[in-house]
């Protein structure tokens, strides 16, 4: 009797850990970033995003405490979704800010499907086809996507910088696929060429780069680069110790915080390379200003880099939106986040880089910053602003059918002969 | 649960009134706990102690500590998404699921043979570094392959069928499943490891020299037992796929074959319930370490969890467990372990030790 007593004691117990208890008074919100592996600074970046947001509104928005829980992915897909369910099946949370890689936005975009009542909002997550192709009805992305990023890129790298012919060095993701074609797509079309044999794909988390290096070719003009995180300072690193002296163009995550405030030796390598991003580091305006300053009286000294990153500022918006939908819905969540949603679709709210409002599939529609990377005032390499490519949608203005035609993202899209 | 064999004819029904209440509480699991306890802990649990009772069974019975068991599971996964339906528009040839299942599970166990032909003829350390070698081989193979296995990207979509109007990826449906394969190889292996054959493979593991002048096979006894692991991992992979939906690299990377390792020991090699305390302990400790600690150091718990288990019970759970039941009942254990000792069977290698 004794022992059947002590198992529904057990059993009680875990029932009681396994139903989220709903509080009435707080709104649970999940942060899914990718504490763990290749990408682990920019995800600890992009949760110092969210922290500032909530720290903004003091953690409450509608009338509610926000209450903060984080998941953690290593950037695969399964690990993405896993911690996915884990906020959203055991922990309860009702709006989900994530995730932070081109991949596993698009696998959570599948698991939102599957949740009509939770509301996703997109980390940083920017491979084309999460907002592009079959769009789960709740899942936001105020954050731009990787093509959009390179906005400006392609023509600059063409017209000013009179590149004709490039290599192009990248992950083997879709992230790296979406702003591969966000940036020869121009280039391209301009009379620019990428040939298929001078293309290298390497797997995230690869640490040697001498193969690639030398198989370099000599007749080209320059070396786009899309990797991202510690892939990216391998490579500059590898490249500059090797003597490599062909000009740069970085992707979006190349040249940007997480990379530049590194302690690698890429410094020769990276002055004066362009790139281009949902954000620019010395950008002259108040609003931007005003961001950066306030993320330097958070984390300066608290493991932040010197400027925020992309992530952080992804994240930022992101949760953002969440908040503010959340003030016009007066914290009423108690139609499964109908009107939450619906607040969401509509929003359209001032950020530290510009106005930015959602197109008919959720994706946002921003301003997107041409940039090269200088040394700064303090010896800190940063990202000056060259140019700004205004409300940047995601089908570069195209109507929605046309854009279609240039097909998926992938390692042969454009083909650029 | 260790003591059925022994003491059976102590208990009413001839049943140890612990494993009554495991397979009462195993049963009933998914009435009282969440979508989430059942699908995400139990049936995840129970895929990977399935993966890691095909190592228990080479490690413990047969001295063989394969690392390549992932591998093979992962090898499953993927025949299934290139044989079965899949939504990446690679592959995905479309064959009925039982097919696919059955071809993806004997497919497993070739697979695993093949690696035990390569593997058998070696010892201790050089196997752990061969099946090292082709675990890392079929990774990167498998990464930088677009034709067949789709690169990094792998396969999306994959879904268990929908049979006899249950759709087999609801949380408890899907439990059941895993329940009930899990059940299976684990007294699949109980038996066997009492049958001639697995006394043979434990003779193999204490004495290879003498087992041989005995005129018994080694090298055959020893690609026989990865045969049985194969299927044993394999099935376990066709489970992993429909509960992920999705296969890709990162499942067959080494990080997952050092957790398969990892499972085994801290659950311990000594008994097939090893493994699923194992992989309980494991999946408990990955989702819940983040809520415990700061989150830029919960793997550190997880790495200090998995240290102390082994600092403190180098036969892992098992041997904590059975240190604590012997406290407990130390004349009655004592004679047990006594009587056990003399028998030609999986505890008369490993509990002598422990007197």
């Amino acid at each position: 009797m004794l022992q059947i007593t002590r198992n529904t004691l057990l059993a009680a117990a875990v029932l009681a850990i396994a139903s989220p208890a709903a509080a009435q008074d707080t709104i649970k919100m999940g942060g899914l970033a990718t504490l763990e592996g290749a990408f682990a600074a920019p995800g600890q970046d992009g949760i110092r995003g969210i922290q500032m947001a909530l720290e903004e509104v003091n953690s409450m928005a509608g009338g509610k405490k926000i209450e903060l829980i984080t998941g953690s992915s290593d950037a695969s897909p399964a690990s993405a979704i896993r911690a996915t369910r884990k906020l959203v099946e055991q922990d309860g949370v009702q709006i989900m800010v994530g995730p932070l890689s081109g991949s596993e936005g698009l696998a959570v975009k599948d698991y939102a499907k599957t949740k009509p009542n939770v509301t996703f909002i997109n980390g940083t997550s920017a491979a084309q086809d999460t907002t592009l192709r079959n769009p789960a009805p709740n899942f936001f992305r105020f954050s731009t996507e990787g093509a959009q990023w390179m906005a400006g890129l392609g023509e600059y790298a063409y017209n000013v910088k009179k590149y004709r012919k490039v290599a192009v060095l990248a992950e083997d993701y879709s992230f790296p696929y979406t702003q591969v074609f966000g940036f020869l797509e121009p280039f391209c079309r301009l009379g620019g060429k990428a040939p298929a044999d001078a293309r290298f794909w390497v797997p995230i988390g690869n640490k040697d780069y001498s193969s690639v290096i030398a198989a370099l070719p000599d007749d080209v003009d320059a070396i786009y680069v899309a990797l991202g995180g510690a892939d990216a300072i391998n490579f500059l690193s590898q490249y500059q110790q090797a003597g490599g002296e062909l000009p740069l163009i970085g992707g979006s995550i190349t040249v940007d915080q997480t990379v530049l405030g590194s302690k690698g030796k890429i410094r020769e390598t990276v002055i004066g390379t362009p790139s281009a991003g949902p954000i620019s580091d010395t950008w002259d305006d108040p609003r931007w200003a005003a961001f950066v300053a306030q993320y330097k009286k958070m984390f300066a000294g608290k493991g932040g880099f010197p400027s925020p990153s992309l992530f952080a500022h992804g994240y930022y918006i992101n949760a953002k939106a969440a908040l503010l939908a959340l003030d016009k819905v007066n914290g009423d969540l108690s139609d499964g986040g109908k009107k939450l949603r619906a607040a969401l679709a509509s929003l359209k709210f001032e950020t530290p880089t510009g106005m930015v409002s959602l197109d008919e599939r959720r994706n946002a529609i921003a301003d997107i910053f041409l940039t090269e990377v200088v040394e700064g005032p303090g010896g800190n390499l940063v990202n000056k602003t060259i140019g700004v490519t205004n409300q940047v949608s995601q089908t570069f203005g195209l109507p929605y059918e046309q854009f279609l035609k240039y097909g998926q993202v992938s390692r042969t899209n454009p083909p650029c002969n | 649960m260790f003591g059925a064999a022994g003491k059976s004819s102590a208990y009413p029904l001839g049943i140890n009134p612990a494993i009554l209440l495991v397979a009462v509480f195993l049963l009933g699991y998914p009435l009282f706990a969440s979508d989430f306890f059942t699908f995400q802990i139990g049936a995840y649990s129970l895929i990977l102690g399935t993966i890691a009772l095909s190592l228990t069974m080479l490690a413990g019975y047969g001295g063989m500590v394969s690392l390549a068991q992932m591998t093979v599971a992962g090898f499953a996964a993927y025949v299934m998404a290139i044989l079965g339906t899949n939504s990446v528009g690679v592959m995905g040839l479309g064959w009925p699921w039982w097919l696919t299942a059955a071809i993806a599970i004997l497919g497993a166990a070739l697979l695993s043979t093949f690696i035990g032909a390569i593997s058998a003829r070696t010892e201790g350390i050089y196997t752990i570094m061969i099946t090292l070698a082709i675990a890392v081989a079929f990774f990167y193979f498998v990464r930088q392959n677009y034709v067949i296995f789709n690169g990094f990207t792998g396969f999306a979509g994959i879904e268990p069928p929908t049979l006899f109007g249950v759709y087999w990826r609801d949380p408890m449906p899907f439990y059941y499943l895993c329940l009930a394969v899990a059940a299976f190889f684990y007294f699949a292996v109980l038996y066997g490891s009492r049958s001639s054959f697995g006394l043979g493979l434990q003779a193999v593991r204490d004495n290879p020299r003498r087992v041989r002048a005995l005129g018994i096979n080694v090298f055959s006894h020893r690609v026989v037992a990865y045969f049985y692991a194969g299927a044993i991992a394999g099935t376990a992979g066709v489970l992993l796929v429909w509960f992920n939906g999705r296969v890709s690299p990162g499942l067959v990377g080494v990080d997952m074959v050092i957790d398969i390792l990892v499972i085994a020991v801290i659950g311990g090699l000594g008994a097939p319930i090893g493994p699923f305390l194992g992989a309980v302990a494991f999946v408990l400790l990955e989702n819940f370490a983040i809520d415990l600690i700061d989150r830029e150091r919960f793997n550190t718990v997880i790495g200090l969890a998995f240290l102390l288990i082994v600092l403190f019970s180098p036969d892992g759970m098992l041997g904590l467990w059975r240190r604590a039941e012997s406290r407990i009942r130390l004349p009655r254990a004592n004679a047990l372990w006594g009587a056990r000792a003399n028998r030609d069977d999986w505890h008369s290698a490993s509990s002598p030790k422990r007197m």
